[in-house]
């Protein structure tokens, strides 16, 4: 298969060609002179860290970026598309993470979606369906053209997306992360229909964080890392520890903070536990989570995104109800009805956007006495208590400017984040779950952080770090698990642990 | 991955009475659209500011008045309730149903002492409030939906009570409340001021308020702080009921009789009233104050424009152009706090 590929390309121009491109936001370089070429009938996998660049490459050839320096061919023509309608009358189609389906609609309407085939000024109903049908059954999928789109399985309805892409006329599709939500019967199925796909001498593109299905699907592999193609190879030859090196790379200069040297976990097994999951599962988000917080401890939950773990961080918090499993707290069962519930219970929760836990337009001394008013008051709010209490977490998290009486949005992020955090100081919570404590902040914030979950840890409280970046994980956890498609596959305690262990455990 | 962070100093790069300003739109708008009626008002028609007229606009607001306090807490919370007209004439109807009317009212009612009507008319609006709240919190039905219902629902209860009759009896306690006055101060007045200002009170000085005023400016929030945001939901819906009920029974002395679709007027003024106030319909903005104003200017305005010459119908329309007007405001103003927020990741 691939040697046919390699054939065709000596005769022909490659599907798809990029050129010494660049691209960079506000000064900040996103990619810096990368070569790129794809071949017809080709899978490409492309990997790489989150912001090494690939995503940035996929929406300059989808048409999203209309700015960048360099050239892009298609069938050795020189092309720029100006707009993603360009890109898509080029031939260019995209299948994104959060499908764009119309749930309510039916299958076949999916497929024809924006082109329903008309007779005489009305929809053709019976042609369409007819259409579907056939179409879905040339790429092997079986499901009945007429059934409502959201009554089917996640890994149907990514397939009939992808259907509908390639319907569209599209020679070169761009999966990005398609495997995420899928079960493993429906990433084999997947497969089948991508090697389909590539045998009609089509091109894809498949991005994604699992390895493990990169390598296996792919016939061309790409490493991205920091704005630059670290190189292409066969997928054939390489495995994924290979990957994982070139992904994380070793040259000190642009590795700071990578954690690519191992780091001890600092594990207390003998700890008392304070919060324990057994068997929780909710819906296809997560199953069979069990697992112990220990007092004085930082458990971090790493995975990618959609792995489960951002939804087990509410569920810890009674946000969300699990479908089944049980939660205790010192020993106790814990009913969690609601999040006022958790918070009694002495459970608090720092959600991954920052939005979903302030108020902009409240003062910051309100942002902060939120969820201790029921310590402080039963009846009559005693303002200068919540100013008292407001005025000493300022000052000990060293938030700028150091005023309670400013409104919230006049902060930064990183002092909105410490605002975030300063809730739950005043009456020290038994467990702390922080969901991506440290994202889209500066250095300075993030050691900040740090600083602050390592001091609370130390005042015994249980805490929960929840994050898909590993650095954030290494940087404060001292056991880890691992959550791969919504369950747990491995815990990493009392051992040395580093980013590409991490990585490839996910 | 670092993120450029912004959005700290937005603000304070632009002038400083600017953004004063801009962030007391909502105060000011009203504020000072009350005081151009008045200035108008007392310029064309020199009865206008006559002693007795400023008393008579206060006991013409007083019934929406005291529906719009149980309002002001709904809409902060960034909901509504659409059934407190219905719900109000339906607790009139009842408090009438339960006292002994004339011989000549044709209607099958049920007579018990005045406290015992009193208490179950009071009873009857605090339990649609709570099939409100429980169709809101419980089921989780839109308010704008659930509240459809309920006016049907209250609406259904008058017919049946009074079957196209007119009652005319009521306690005396409410006659009193209702149509009274107390050396020379209408009681009804009394009873708005009271409402108006345990209202502020409760919004501004209790940790219910508090929640109330968390809830309607991100509920996403309130919820992550352990706010028990449906409990909050759910009182809003009780109170805005009980507002509603307790006025429906003054409201019935008030016009000296107990039908149908009388207070059918009164769920366009109360919710003009809250929101020509200035009281976010988005939540979490505006308070008492701003219902305390939007009440004046809808008095000012319906009674001035009965002592200046003018059509009748004229009048209905410039009441919705100016409601509109204030609904421009309102929305404005949310968009300027939105795209200040923009900035901030």
């Amino acid at each position: 298969m691939n040697a046919d590929a390699e054939e065709s390309s000596d005769v022909a121009p490659p599907r798809l060609e990029m050129q010494a491109i660049s691209k960079s936001f506000g000064g900040v370089a996103a990619l810096r002179d990368v070569d790129f070429v794809l071949k017809a009938g080709e899978i490409h996998g492309l990997v790489g860290e989150n912001g090494a660049g690939k995503s940035t490459l996929m929406k300059i050839i989808a048409g999203v970026h209309a700015q960048y320096q360099g050239r892009m061919l298609i069938d050795g023509e020189q092309v720029h598309f100006r707009s993603a309608r360009d890109a898509l009358d080029a031939g260019i189609g995209m299948v994104h993470q959060e499908l764009s389906i119309a749930p309510d609609l039916s299958v076949a309407e999916n497929v024809y979606l924006g082109k329903q085939p008309t007779k005489g000024g009305i929809v053709d109903w019976r042609g369409m369906v007819a259409g579907a049908r056939e179409q879905l059954a040339s790429l092997g999928i079986d499901v009945d053209p007429r059934a409502r789109m959201g009554s089917l399985a996640i890994g149907l309805q990514q397939l009939i997306e992808l259907a509908r892409v390639l319907f569209s006329g599209a020679r070169i599709v761009i999966l990005d992360e398609p495997t995420s939500a899928l079960s493993p019967p429906e990433v084999e199925r997947l497969f089948e229909v991508l090697r389909q796909v590539r045998a009609s001498g089509r091109s894809i593109i498949f991005i994604s964080h699992f390895l493990d299905d990169i390598l296996a699907v792919s016939d061309t592999v790409t490493i991205f890392r920091n704005g630059r193609r670290v190189v292409t190879e066969a997928a054939s030859g390489i495995g994924k520890g290979w990957v994982i090196e070139r992904m994380i790379g070793t040259g000190h200069e642009e590795l700071e903070g990578s954690y690519t040297d191992e780091i001890a976990l600092d594990s207390k097994p003998d700890a008392p536990v304070v919060l324990s999951a057994r068997d929780l599962s909710a819906g296809r988000a997560f199953a069979d989570i069990s697992l112990d917080v220990r007092a004085g401890e930082v458990l971090g939950v790493y995975g990618f995104m959609g792995c489960g773990a951002l939804e087990l961080a509410r569920t810890l918090f009674g946000k969300t109800k699990p479908a089944t499993g049980s939660l205790a707290l010192e020993g106790r069962r814990l009913r969690l009805r609601n999040t006022a519930a958790a918070r009694r219970a002495g459970i608090a929760f720092v959600p991954e956007s920052r939005r979903s836990m302030l108020f902009y337009q409240e003062p910051v001394y309100k942002n902060m006495s939120i969820s201790v008013l029921g310590r402080i008051a039963r009846l009559w709010l005693k303002p200068a208590e919540e100013r008292r209490i407001a005025k000493k977490h300022v000052e000990a998290l060293s938030i700028r400017p150091p005023r309670v009486d400013i409104l919230l949005q006049s902060l930064s992020g990183g002092n909105q984040q410490k605002v975030a955090l300063a809730k739950w100081l005043t009456w020290p919570p038994k467990v702390l779950v922080l969901s991506e404590p440290t994202r889209g902040m500066d250095v300075g914030a993030k050691e900040d952080v740090v600083r602050i979950v390592r001091g609370l840890r130390d005042q015994g409280m249980g805490i929960v770090v929840v994050s898909t970046e590993p650095e954030t994980v290494l940087s404060l956890a001292d056991r880890v698990v691992v959550m791969k498609k919504g369950r747990i596959v491995r815990e990493f305690a009392g051992e040395k642990i580093s980013k590409d262990r991490l990585l490839e455990a996910a | 991955m670092t993120v450029p962070l912004e959005g700290a100093d937005r603000g304070a790069s632009r002038s400083r009475a600017f953004v004063f300003l801009r962030n007391q739109m909502r105060n000011i708008a009203p504020f000072a659209t009350l005081i151009v009626l008045v200035a108008f008002f007392a310029f064309a028609s020199p009865s206008f500011l006559a002693v007795n007229n400023v008393a008579n606009i206060m006991v013409q607001i007083s019934v929406s008045g005291i529906i719009a306090v149980g309002l002001t807490f709904v809409i902060l919370c960034a909901e509504i309730d659409l059934s407190i007209a219905a719900i109000a004439n339906a607790t009139g109807i009842v408090v009438a149903y339960f006292t002994l009317q004339e011989s000549y009212v044709n209607i099958a009612n049920v007579p018990l002492p005045g406290w015992a009507a009193i208490v179950l008319a009071l009873a009857s609006c605090a339990v649609l409030g709570l099939i409100n709240a429980f169709g809101l919190t419980v089921i989780g039905i839109p308010s704008f939906i659930m509240t459809l219902a309920m006016m049907q629902i209250a609406a259904g209860i008058c017919a049946l009570l009074v079957r196209g009759q007119i009652a005319y009896a009521v306690p005396s306690l409410v006659s009193k409340l209702g149509s009274g006055s107390f050396h020379g101060i209408p009681w009804i007045v009394i009873v708005l001021c009271i409402f108006l200002l345990v209202g502020h009170i409760v919004l501004t000085y209790t940790r219910f308020g508090r929640y109330v005023f968390m809830v309607g400016g991100n509920r996403e929030a309130a919820e992550y702080s352990g706010v028990n945001v449906k409990l909050i939901l759910a009182a809003v819906m009780v109170i805005s009921a009980v507002c509603s009920g307790v006025s429906g029974m003054l409201g019935v002395a008030y016009f000296g009789s107990a039908q149908q679709n009388e207070f059918d007027g009164y769920l366009l003024d109360a919710i003009a009233a809250v929101v020509v106030g200035g009281t976010s319909l988005f939540g979490g903005r505006g308070g008492i104050g701003n219902t305390i104003i939007g009440l004046l200017i809808l008095g000012v305005l319906n009674n001035g424009l009965d002592h200046i010459n003018i059509d009748s119908f004229l009048k209905i329309l410039i009441r919705g152009i100016i409601l509109l007007v204030a609904l421009i405001i309102n929305v404005y103003v949310q968009n300027l706090r939105e795209s200040e927020r923009a900035g901030a990741p």
